[in-house]
């Protein structure tokens, strides 16, 4: 039920806002994963980038995408919660949870074994619009974990000024996105957030940005 | 076959066929010249007939249907527009919710235009908008950048949301006149005929050129090609679109031309200084909205101008 309701609501709803409202330019479509499992590690600006990247898919593909996304603030309430697991297909995780002793990630590390997409945002949270912060390293440890599934690195540049965080209505802007090559667990956490690093870096050059202070 | 001549029974159906007939011309040159000289330009050129196809079917649904079709299509339009052009401008974060107002003009200046409140059309933008905009950023309290921001959001709103709406307001003169859309398919018609021309004469015999530092590829010979063909079809054309005799029409063909090039320069030198080559990439072979608009900009104001004061033809319900 829910599986027809989340393809309705982004048929009908968030692609053609998004495409009216954004209408984002995507270079590199062709590296985009074409099936699962695979990861794909994005900039984190505003809460539309998580409908970008959706909408990017074919529809068909949609039930394989799955956002992994904050338990503290996605599973506030009971309603908020049932449109974040149910509408959107977030796995939701515990910030900070390896200081508990348990694998935060393990429901992610199943995902991957269903052959689902994980979508994440190692910045942690929005943070502040159109800046990079510092990633966290829970994508490395995922990485370490099935280091036979790609990595795929996606740049977006936009949304944040179209919808930053704290603001409660969308101003429209064009975005860019940019997909980078895939790559693969490379045997150390830091290497691994260095390669990652490099490539989102090479692809924001590659983008046209322009300032906003 | 009846339904066929019953398209065909106005002046705007004619020119639509007519230029049907140009765009198959266009294609068969198009495929022809990808057999002979298979390459980059051929895979570029008929990149941008299959997107005059779209552009053209989406425009001829749009003003054949109903007025509010039309209206509601040009809007979208200016919204592409000016979007485009927000998304290329430094901007202040300060500044969102001023951008946010500047998109809220359309609907209110398409409106204006369809009900055909002259007045008020002509005054919303370069008055009011002009006057808040600027009150509305001082109120938000950050001065820095000030002057930058009001002058990138004012000219912006002028000359995507303000200029273009006057395509909308050609639809007024419809109802007193019973030529519907003609003036609108004059103009838009003509202008991307003189951009196709100027660029084919300029390809063909360019050897002077204008303004090398602005856009490279403007010659006179191709600015005078231009002129001269899009005079000429106007001249056959514009006593069926319009209430305009031949000399009249012949003289709005070489406005619409001029000012289409004025346009067509103006808009390069604003991407030039933002440092981009197109505008976005909406449409395949073009660039964005802002770069197939850029000729239209000038000429619809100049063109409504010319028919409203110069020719005296007044919007129908003027108030």
């Amino acid at each position: 039920m829910s599986e027809v309701l989340r393809g309705a609501f982004f048929l009908l709803f968030v692609r053609p806002v998004l495409l009216f409202m954004l209408g984002a330019h995507v270079r590199g479509r062709e590296n985009l994963p074409v099936k699962g499992p695979a990861v794909i590690v994005a900039n984190h600006n505003s809460h539309l980038d998580t409908m970008t990247i959706l909408t990017m898919f074919p529809m068909r593909m949609l039930p394989l995408l799955r956002p992994v996304a904050a338990m503290d603030y996605f599973m506030r309430n009971g309603l908020m919660a049932w449109f974040a697991t149910r509408i959107i297909g977030i796995i939701p995780i515990v910030r900070g949870g390896h200081a508990a002793g348990a694998n935060p990630l393990a429901p992610c590390e199943d995902a991957l074994d269903r052959g689902e997409i994980l979508i994440i945002f190692p910045e942690g949270s929005r943070g502040e619009p159109e800046k990079l912060q510092q990633f966290k390293k829970g994508v490395a440890h995922l990485a370490k974990a099935r280091p036979e599934t790609p990595v795929h690195p996606l740049f977006m540049h936009g949304l944040g000024k179209a919808l930053p965080k704290d603001s409660v209505f969308i101003v429209p802007f064009n975005c860019d996105v940019a997909v980078g090559e895939p790559f693969f667990w490379n045997g150390s956490i830091e290497v691994f957030m260095e390669t990652l690093q490099a490539r989102m870096t090479a692809l924001a050059s590659d983008l046209h940005v322009t300032p906003w202070d | 076959m009846s339904w066929i001549s019953d398209f065909f029974s106005t002046p705007v159906h004619i020119a639509i066929g007519a230029i049907y007939a140009l765009l198959i011309l266009a294609s068969i040159i198009s495929f022809t010249f990808r057999k002979l000289n298979p390459g980059d330009a051929a895979t570029e050129l008929s990149k941008r007939v299959v997107s005059w196809w779209w552009m053209i079917t989406v425009f001829t649904i749009a003003i054949v249907t109903n007025r509010v079709v039309s209206t509601v299509f040009l809007g979208l339009m200016a919204f592409l527009a000016l979007k485009e052009y927000f998304s290329l401008i430094p901007t202040r974060r300060v500044d969102r919710t001023i951008l946010l107002y500047a998109y809220l003009a359309i609907p209110v200046q398409f409106y204006l235009a369809h009900v055909g409140s002259f007045g008020l059309f002509m005054v919303f933008i370069p008055v009011w908008m002009f006057l808040f905009m600027p009150a509305a950023i001082t109120l938000r309290g950050d001065t820095e950048g000030f002057l930058r921001a009001v002058g990138l959001l004012s000219w912006g709103l002028m000359i995507t949301v303000f200029a273009l709406s006057h395509t909308a307001m050609l639809l007024s003169f419809g109802n007193r006149l019973s030529y519907a859309a003609g003036p609108l398919l004059f103009l838009v018609a003509l202008t991307e005929l003189n951009d196709v021309a100027q660029f084919t004469w300029g390809k063909l015999f360019g050897r002077h050129k204008i303004i090398p530092k602005v856009s490279p590829k403007k010659t006179w010979e191709g600015f005078v090609g231009g002129v001269l063909t899009t005079a000429a079809v106007a001249t056959f054309v514009g006593p069926y679109l319009t209430p305009m005799p031949m000399l009249w029409s012949a003289g709005a063909g070489a406005l619409i031309a001029c000012t289409g090039f004025l346009g067509d320069v103006t808009i390069s030198a604003c991407k030039r200084d933002l440092g981009v080559k197109d505008a976005s990439s909406l449409i395949p072979g073009h660039g964005g909205i802002l770069d197939r608009v850029d000729s239209l900009i000038y000429s619809a104001p100049v063109f409504y101008h010319l028919l409203h004061y110069f020719y005296g033809v007044w919007p129908a319900g003027m108030i």
